[in-house]
Protein backbone atom coordinates (compact mmCIF):
# COMPACT_ATOMS: atom_id res chain seq x y z
CA UNK A 1 0.00 0.00 0.00
CA UNK A 2 1.75 3.47 -1.24
CA UNK A 3 1.97 5.65 1.86
CA UNK A 4 -0.25 8.56 0.60
CA UNK A 5 1.88 11.66 1.00
CA UNK A 6 4.59 9.82 -0.60
CA UNK A 7 2.08 9.03 -3.93
CA UNK A 8 2.41 11.47 -6.94
CA UNK A 9 0.91 11.41 -10.13
CA UNK A 10 -2.84 9.88 -10.74
CA UNK A 11 -3.83 7.63 -8.39
CA UNK A 12 -3.57 4.00 -8.72
CA UNK A 13 -6.67 2.15 -9.57
CA UNK A 14 -6.11 -0.54 -8.13
CA UNK A 15 -9.91 -2.35 -9.52
CA UNK A 16 -8.27 -1.97 -12.91
CA UNK A 17 -8.72 -5.21 -15.16
CA UNK A 18 -4.89 -5.90 -15.60
CA UNK A 19 -2.97 -7.36 -12.89
CA UNK A 20 0.51 -5.62 -11.49
CA UNK A 21 3.60 -6.16 -14.03
CA UNK A 22 1.89 -7.40 -16.99
CA UNK A 23 0.27 -10.43 -16.06
CA UNK A 24 -3.36 -9.98 -17.95
CA UNK A 25 -6.31 -10.80 -16.12
CA UNK A 26 -6.99 -13.83 -18.71
CA UNK A 27 -10.04 -16.13 -18.76
CA UNK A 28 -10.23 -19.40 -19.67
CA UNK A 29 -12.63 -19.83 -22.33
CA UNK A 30 -15.10 -22.43 -22.04
CA UNK A 31 -16.75 -24.42 -25.12
CA UNK A 32 -19.78 -25.65 -25.80
CA UNK A 33 -20.61 -28.70 -28.05
CA UNK A 34 -23.92 -30.04 -28.25
CA UNK A 35 -25.03 -30.61 -24.48
CA UNK A 36 -21.34 -30.68 -22.92
CA UNK A 37 -18.77 -27.95 -21.62
CA UNK A 38 -15.59 -27.88 -22.63
CA UNK A 39 -12.63 -26.55 -21.46
CA UNK A 40 -8.80 -26.48 -22.43
CA UNK A 41 -6.44 -25.40 -19.60
CA UNK A 42 -3.45 -24.13 -21.15
CA UNK A 43 -1.86 -21.29 -18.67
CA UNK A 44 0.00 -21.95 -15.92
CA UNK A 45 -3.24 -21.04 -13.78
CA UNK A 46 -2.79 -18.02 -10.82
CA UNK A 47 -5.09 -19.06 -8.08
CA UNK A 48 -7.56 -16.52 -8.83
CA UNK A 49 -7.70 -18.00 -12.26
CA UNK A 50 -9.03 -21.15 -11.05
CA UNK A 51 -11.22 -19.79 -8.60
CA UNK A 52 -12.62 -17.61 -11.87
CA UNK A 53 -13.06 -21.16 -13.97
CA UNK A 54 -14.62 -22.45 -11.14
CA UNK A 55 -17.56 -19.80 -10.97
CA UNK A 56 -17.98 -19.55 -14.63
CA UNK A 57 -18.07 -23.24 -15.23
CA UNK A 58 -20.70 -23.27 -12.75
CA UNK A 59 -22.64 -20.47 -14.68
CA UNK A 60 -22.10 -21.53 -17.48
CA UNK A 61 -23.58 -25.49 -16.44
CA UNK A 62 -26.56 -23.67 -15.49
CA UNK A 63 -26.84 -21.40 -18.38
CA UNK A 64 -26.63 -23.65 -21.19
CA UNK A 65 -28.21 -26.78 -19.14
CA UNK A 66 -25.16 -28.55 -19.80
CA UNK A 67 -25.36 -32.16 -19.06
CA UNK A 68 -21.47 -32.70 -18.93
CA UNK A 69 -17.92 -31.28 -18.52
CA UNK A 70 -14.88 -31.97 -20.27
CA UNK A 71 -11.87 -30.56 -18.61
CA UNK A 72 -8.59 -31.20 -20.60
CA UNK A 73 -5.42 -30.15 -18.48
CA UNK A 74 -3.16 -31.84 -20.31
CA UNK A 75 -1.08 -28.93 -21.01
CA UNK A 76 -0.71 -28.11 -16.92
CA UNK A 77 2.21 -29.52 -16.25
CA UNK A 78 1.83 -28.71 -12.32
CA UNK A 79 -1.56 -29.40 -10.25
CA UNK A 80 -0.87 -28.48 -6.56
CA UNK A 81 -3.05 -29.06 -3.70
CA UNK A 82 -4.69 -25.50 -4.94
CA UNK A 83 -5.69 -26.55 -8.38
CA UNK A 84 -6.56 -30.07 -7.21
CA UNK A 85 -9.13 -28.58 -5.04
CA UNK A 86 -10.77 -26.39 -7.78
CA UNK A 87 -11.15 -29.37 -9.70
CA UNK A 88 -12.78 -31.53 -6.76
CA UNK A 89 -14.79 -28.66 -6.22
CA UNK A 90 -16.11 -28.19 -10.27
CA UNK A 91 -16.64 -32.11 -10.02
CA UNK A 92 -18.83 -31.68 -7.00
CA UNK A 93 -20.86 -28.29 -7.83
CA UNK A 94 -21.18 -29.71 -11.63
CA UNK A 95 -22.74 -32.70 -9.77
CA UNK A 96 -25.24 -30.70 -7.69
CA UNK A 97 -26.21 -29.04 -11.02
CA UNK A 98 -26.53 -32.78 -12.62
CA UNK A 99 -23.86 -32.62 -14.47
CA UNK A 100 -20.95 -35.53 -15.30
CA UNK A 101 -17.15 -34.04 -14.88
CA UNK A 102 -14.44 -35.91 -16.75
CA UNK A 103 -10.95 -34.79 -16.17
CA UNK A 104 -8.29 -35.92 -19.31
CA UNK A 105 -4.78 -35.44 -20.29
CA UNK A 106 -3.54 -35.59 -16.88
CA UNK A 107 0.73 -35.95 -17.64
CA UNK A 108 2.21 -38.86 -16.17
CA UNK A 109 4.82 -36.99 -14.09
CA UNK A 110 1.84 -34.81 -12.56
CA UNK A 111 0.11 -38.04 -12.00
CA UNK A 112 2.90 -39.16 -9.66
CA UNK A 113 3.34 -35.91 -8.37
CA UNK A 114 -0.40 -35.87 -6.99
CA UNK A 115 -0.60 -39.13 -5.36
CA UNK A 116 2.75 -38.38 -3.52
CA UNK A 117 1.31 -35.06 -2.99
CA UNK A 118 -1.85 -37.02 -1.48
CA UNK A 119 -4.22 -35.57 -3.27
CA UNK A 120 -6.64 -38.40 -4.88
CA UNK A 121 -9.45 -36.43 -6.32
CA UNK A 122 -12.34 -37.83 -5.09
CA UNK A 123 -15.25 -37.61 -7.56
CA UNK A 124 -13.47 -37.04 -10.16
CA UNK A 125 -13.64 -39.16 -13.22
CA UNK A 126 -10.57 -39.03 -15.32
CA UNK A 127 -9.93 -40.40 -18.89
CA UNK A 128 -6.73 -40.57 -20.59
CA UNK A 129 -7.41 -38.48 -23.74
CA UNK A 130 -10.38 -35.91 -25.19
CA UNK A 131 -11.54 -38.67 -26.96
CA UNK A 132 -12.15 -40.93 -24.24
CA UNK A 133 -13.55 -38.73 -22.51
CA UNK A 134 -16.46 -37.38 -24.73
CA UNK A 135 -16.72 -41.26 -24.99
CA UNK A 136 -17.57 -41.66 -21.31
CA UNK A 137 -19.95 -38.29 -21.46
CA UNK A 138 -22.28 -39.45 -23.80
CA UNK A 139 -22.32 -43.70 -22.71
CA UNK A 140 -23.08 -41.64 -19.24
CA UNK A 141 -26.03 -39.75 -20.96
CA UNK A 142 -27.12 -42.64 -23.48
CA UNK A 143 -27.66 -44.57 -20.25
CA UNK A 144 -29.55 -42.64 -18.69
CA UNK A 145 -32.11 -41.91 -21.81
CA UNK A 146 -32.61 -45.59 -21.92
CA UNK B 1 28.34 -28.67 -1.54
CA UNK B 2 28.78 -25.76 -3.75
CA UNK B 3 26.27 -23.20 -4.22
CA UNK B 4 26.56 -22.65 -8.34
CA UNK B 5 23.41 -19.97 -8.12
CA UNK B 6 21.34 -18.09 -6.38
CA UNK B 7 18.32 -15.78 -6.42
CA UNK B 8 15.63 -14.40 -4.52
CA UNK B 9 12.40 -13.87 -5.46
CA UNK B 10 9.72 -11.54 -4.03
CA UNK B 11 6.75 -13.69 -2.91
CA UNK B 12 4.19 -10.53 -2.39
CA UNK B 13 1.00 -11.24 -4.79
CA UNK B 14 -0.62 -14.97 -6.41
CA UNK B 15 0.87 -14.10 -9.75
CA UNK B 16 4.72 -14.18 -7.57
CA UNK B 17 3.68 -17.63 -7.24
CA UNK B 18 3.55 -18.44 -10.76
CA UNK B 19 6.85 -16.88 -10.73
CA UNK B 20 8.35 -18.57 -7.79
CA UNK B 21 6.77 -22.39 -9.87
CA UNK B 22 8.48 -21.11 -13.11
CA UNK B 23 12.11 -20.10 -11.34
CA UNK B 24 12.04 -23.58 -9.43
CA UNK B 25 11.35 -25.06 -13.00
CA UNK B 26 14.26 -23.67 -14.43
CA UNK B 27 16.66 -24.55 -11.26
CA UNK B 28 15.47 -28.24 -12.21
CA UNK B 29 16.20 -28.24 -15.56
CA UNK B 30 19.49 -26.59 -15.50
CA UNK B 31 20.51 -29.01 -12.74
CA UNK B 32 19.44 -31.85 -15.83
CA UNK B 33 16.34 -32.85 -13.32
CA UNK B 34 14.24 -35.95 -14.60
CA UNK B 35 10.78 -34.42 -15.64
CA UNK B 36 9.14 -36.55 -12.46
CA UNK B 37 11.51 -34.90 -10.61
CA UNK B 38 11.06 -31.45 -12.37
CA UNK B 39 7.27 -31.74 -11.26
CA UNK B 40 7.69 -32.81 -7.48
CA UNK B 41 10.03 -29.89 -7.07
CA UNK B 42 7.76 -27.36 -8.59
CA UNK B 43 4.51 -28.46 -6.97
CA UNK B 44 6.21 -28.53 -3.66
CA UNK B 45 7.47 -24.72 -4.32
CA UNK B 46 3.92 -24.31 -5.12
CA UNK B 47 2.46 -25.48 -2.09
CA UNK B 48 5.50 -23.34 -0.10
CA UNK B 49 4.95 -20.34 -1.92
CA UNK B 50 1.25 -20.25 -1.21
CA UNK B 51 1.93 -21.23 2.39
CA UNK B 52 4.07 -17.93 2.64
CA UNK B 53 1.93 -15.45 1.07
CA UNK B 54 -1.53 -16.67 2.68
CA UNK B 55 -0.03 -17.91 5.86
CA UNK B 56 3.08 -15.63 6.31
CA UNK B 57 1.36 -12.30 4.69
CA UNK B 58 4.29 -12.88 1.52
CA UNK B 59 7.88 -12.90 2.06
CA UNK B 60 10.56 -14.53 -0.34
CA UNK B 61 11.92 -17.62 -1.69
CA UNK B 62 15.75 -18.38 -2.11
CA UNK B 63 16.41 -20.47 -4.67
CA UNK B 64 19.92 -22.24 -4.85
CA UNK B 65 21.15 -24.58 -7.42
CA UNK B 66 23.84 -26.98 -5.21
CA UNK B 67 26.60 -29.47 -6.77
CA UNK B 68 28.05 -31.86 -4.92
CA UNK B 69 30.91 -34.27 -6.50
CA UNK B 70 28.56 -37.16 -6.91
CA UNK B 71 25.26 -35.24 -7.13
CA UNK B 72 23.36 -32.00 -8.26
CA UNK B 73 20.46 -30.52 -6.55
CA UNK B 74 18.32 -27.59 -5.67
CA UNK B 75 17.78 -26.00 -2.36
CA UNK B 76 14.54 -23.72 -1.32
CA UNK B 77 14.26 -21.65 1.47
CA UNK B 78 11.46 -19.92 2.19
CA UNK B 79 11.21 -17.11 4.63
CA UNK B 80 8.16 -14.91 5.65
CA UNK B 81 8.07 -12.53 9.22
CA UNK B 82 4.47 -13.83 9.42
CA UNK B 83 2.26 -14.90 12.72
CA UNK B 84 4.86 -17.88 13.21
CA UNK B 85 3.19 -21.64 13.80
CA UNK B 86 2.88 -22.21 17.43
CA UNK B 87 2.62 -26.23 16.74
CA UNK B 88 4.75 -27.05 13.72
CA UNK B 89 4.07 -31.08 14.71
CA UNK B 90 0.36 -30.11 14.24
CA UNK B 91 0.74 -27.84 10.95
CA UNK B 92 2.96 -31.03 9.34
CA UNK B 93 -0.27 -33.47 9.64
CA UNK B 94 -2.19 -34.38 6.16
CA UNK B 95 -5.18 -32.16 6.77
CA UNK B 96 -4.42 -29.94 9.00
CA UNK B 97 -4.93 -26.76 7.99
CA UNK B 98 -5.18 -23.01 9.86
CA UNK B 99 -7.19 -21.37 6.47
CA UNK B 100 -9.53 -22.64 3.82
CA UNK B 101 -6.99 -25.10 1.98
CA UNK B 102 -7.14 -29.10 2.33
CA UNK B 103 -3.59 -28.98 4.31
CA UNK B 104 -1.55 -30.60 2.33
CA UNK B 105 0.31 -27.89 2.18
CA UNK B 106 3.26 -28.16 4.22
CA UNK B 107 3.35 -32.21 4.94
CA UNK B 108 3.10 -32.96 0.86
CA UNK B 109 5.91 -30.38 0.66
CA UNK B 110 7.84 -32.48 2.54
CA UNK B 111 6.63 -35.85 1.02
CA UNK B 112 7.95 -34.53 -2.36
CA UNK B 113 11.36 -33.33 -1.34
CA UNK B 114 14.49 -35.39 -0.32
CA UNK B 115 15.33 -32.92 2.75
CA UNK B 116 12.62 -30.97 4.53
CA UNK B 117 13.35 -28.47 7.53
CA UNK B 118 11.18 -25.78 9.29
CA UNK B 119 12.19 -23.29 11.78
CA UNK B 120 9.67 -21.08 12.95
CA UNK B 121 8.96 -18.28 16.06
CA UNK B 122 5.46 -17.37 17.36
CA UNK B 123 5.29 -13.19 16.31
CA UNK B 124 8.55 -13.63 14.12
CA UNK B 125 8.28 -15.53 10.80
CA UNK B 126 8.89 -19.26 9.75
CA UNK B 127 11.39 -20.12 6.99
CA UNK B 128 11.11 -23.73 5.23
CA UNK B 129 13.93 -25.20 3.41
CA UNK B 130 13.29 -28.07 1.38
CA UNK B 131 16.04 -29.78 -1.05
CA UNK B 132 15.81 -32.23 -4.02
CA UNK B 133 18.82 -33.85 -5.38
CA UNK B 134 18.90 -35.98 -8.99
Amino acid sequence: MPLPWLSSGPRRNCLSNRAPDGFAMEKIPILKMGRFLLVTVQVDMHDQLALQLQDDLTARIVASKARGVLIDISSLEVVDSFIGRMISNIAAMAKVLDAETVVVGIQPAVAITLVELGLSLEGVRTALNVDRGMALLQDRLAEELR
Amino acid sequence: MTVVHSSVLPIRTQEDIVRVRQAAREAGVAQGFSLVDQTKLVTAASELARNTLDYGGGGEVEIARLSEPARRGVRLVFTDKGPGIADIEQALKDGFTSGGGLGLGLSGAKRLSNEFSIASKVGEGTQVMIARWR
